[in-house]
């Protein structure tokens, strides 16, 4: 089994009579890419909150590196940005950056080296303030790399950025992800998600509606659109196929019809034109992560 | 400890109302030393602090601290400012997240209260002596080093008054909230004091625990002690008699003081979510 690097064990926080985050359990393995997708106001910042000791547990456990170690000494070893990045205004970048190291108990010759990675290298001079928030937000990238981390935590990192700004984070994440860092991302948006991540865990309202792999999440083998001139005989062939088993009619005499075995479009159409019928429309699709999420988070 | 220190001290550092702060107070300790020393000449009157007797050995040490202490409330901005930004920039929490532990940040934030009050009784000191050696009668060694009790009560009279300062900037997490705050302590204080003065005599014995009027029991006013105004007073009432001594029990209450700030600041961080 891989080395675990975080278990959550029936975590919770109430804050008064709301549940905040209510009996979380997963488990984060070594390697992997998680996503934390829930909407907004669902836990996701107060779950990372507790396990990043600035948020009270009100009851259940968390524990780093299967191990004892005090949770500050394991955040050493950990690298997060959460919400907005803070630094302090008045010191420059790289002066923002050795004091991470001075608390870190880091060398400082990194520094550099992670300000290149998220091409802030050149205005490593320049006082925080002046920083645009896709700047900012990089900067905070650099600051959870210093220590080469065992996990990289990220709470919505793109969030409130123009699309450029979207593009360079994700790059930046997509570069240290292929470098095979474990990370734990907490989104709202789903596309981020599947672009990124390898394992979901979809909250909602503090609750845990799925933990898994995000190609399980829509573990279906697809669909068949399809259309002929003739929409009742393409109907009956459907209905005829072995590898069919539902078949639903959409507008414009277009004929859906799912899967239940890992099929090839061509299959289909070879079938169809054994029985001299010609399709103007075949095209396979499967569900998308969206339609799965929202059946997920249906109430 | 010197890590935590070294953590603090890199944000004074950087912190430029810190610094402007810390530079204003010790520029005034200098420019107090230079205007007592100067001679006012209106014709008619010729006056020099200095010759009044105040920078006589061990006299200075006493007469000094009483007076520079009143520039705490200096470095009382500065300790209150660097601990409420922690807040309002947010960088309470990127520390604890970046794996400083809270007793930590408290620990390394009360290092700086330890740092700016040695400063200060440095200051303090050498000023006193260059005031003394200059202007004192006596310069004998042995009476230029008694009285050294001043030293240490006005080294705990700041430690006491920074901390509760380091507890207020957390208490209510923005500068100027936390100065008002530390006012409306004085005035409270002031109004306790008025009503057992006039309202319960018996419980007297209450007003020493108040924690500013402990600090300021350390240092007992000099003023009455000077030979000439201690001779009026003696003229006036014969029976005037002071102990201007530091009393031991306020140095222990003001430590008292100390370690029930310095560990309130750590429960109000513990039990706070971020």
């Amino acid at each position: 089994m891989a080395e675990r690097i975080l278990i959550l064990d029936r975590l919770t926080k109430n804050y008064g009579k709301l549940k905040a985050v209510d009996n979380l359990s997963f488990t984060i393995e070594k390697g992997n890419i998680y996503g934390i997708l829930g909407p907004n106001g669902s836990g996701k910042s107060t779950t990372l909150g507790m396990v990043l000791n600035v948020v009270n547990p009100s009851s259940g456990n968390f524990r780093w590196f299967e191990s004892d170690m005090p949770t500050h000494d394991a955040l050493k070893k950990i690298g997060a940005i959460i919400e907005n990045p803070n630094f302090y205004p008045n010191m420059s970048a790289y002066e923002n950056l050795k004091l991470v190291c001075k608390i870190k108990e880091l060398d400082v010759l990194s520094i550099d080296e992670k300000l290149e990675v998220v091409g802030l290298l050149d205005r490593k001079n320049d006082h925080f303030k002046q920083y645009s928030l896709g700047m900012k937000q990089r900067l905070a990238i650099a600051s959870a790399l210093l220590n080469d981390p065992e996990i990289l935590i990220l709470d919505e990192p793109t969030n409130g950025l123009d699309p450029a700004g979207i593009h360079q984070i994700r790059d930046i994440i997509t570069k240290i992800a292929n470098q095979g860092t474990t990370i734990l991302l907490a989104s709202h948006l789903l596309d981020e998600v599947e672009k990124i991540c390898t394992h979901v865990v979809i909250l909602r309202e503090g609750k845990n509606l799925y933990t898994g792999r995000v190609d399980e999440m829509n573990a279906t083998h697809g669909f068949v659109e399809v259309a002929a001139d003739d929409p009742a005989k393409v109907k009956a062939f459907l209905e005829s196929c072995e590898e069919v088993s539902k078949v639903k009619e959409l507008p414009k005499g277009v004929m859906k019809a799912m899967l239940n075995q890992p099929t090839d479009a061509a299959t289909i159409n070879k079938k169809a034109a054994r029985e001299q019928l010609f399709f103007n429309h075949l095209i396979k699709r499967k569900e998308s992560l969206e339609d799965s999420f929202l059946e997920i988070t249906k109430n | 400890m010197l890590r935590l220190f070294n953590i603090e001290f890199y944000k004074f550092i950087r912190s430029r109302s810190a610094k402007v702060l810390s530079i204003i107070y010790f520029a005034l300790f200098a420019f107090i030393a230079l205007f007592s020393s100067i001679r006012f000449n209106f014709g008619v009157v010729d006056f020099r602090v200095a010759e009044q007797g105040i920078f006589n050995f061990p006299y200075v040490w006493h007469f000094n601290a009483y007076f520079l202490a009143v520039l705490k409330i200096f470095l009382a901005i500065v300790i209150v400012s660097l601990m409420s930004s922690e807040y309002t920039n947010r960088t309470l929490k990127q520390n604890l997240i970046d794996g400083l532990s809270k007793w930590e940040f408290i620990h390394s934030k009360f290092s700086m209260v330890i740092a700016l009050s040695l400063a200060s009784t440095l200051a303090y000191f050498v000023i006193s002596l260059i005031l003394g050696l200059f202007f004192s009668d006596f310069t004998e060694p042995a009476i230029i080093f008694s009285d050294m009790e001043y030293i240490i009560a006005y080294f705990v009279k700041l430690v006491g008054f920074f901390s509760l300062c380091m507890f207020l900037g957390i208490l209510v997490k923005r500068s100027a909230f936390a100065l008002g705050f530390l006012f409306l302590i004085w005035v409270a204080e002031g109004l306790i004091r008025l009503f057992i003065n006039f309202q319960a005599k018996p419980l007297d014995f209450i007003k020493q625990f108040l924690p500013l009027e402990s600090m300021s029991n350390l240092i007992v006013e000099p003023v009455t002690k000077l030979e000439t105004v201690s001779a009026a007073a003696n003229q006036l009432n014969p029976e005037f008699e002071k102990d201007y001594s530091v009393s031991i029990t306020a140095v222990i209450i003001v430590l008292v003081w100390t370690a029930i700030f310095v560990f309130g600041s750590y429960k109000l961080l513990q039990k706070r979510d971020l």
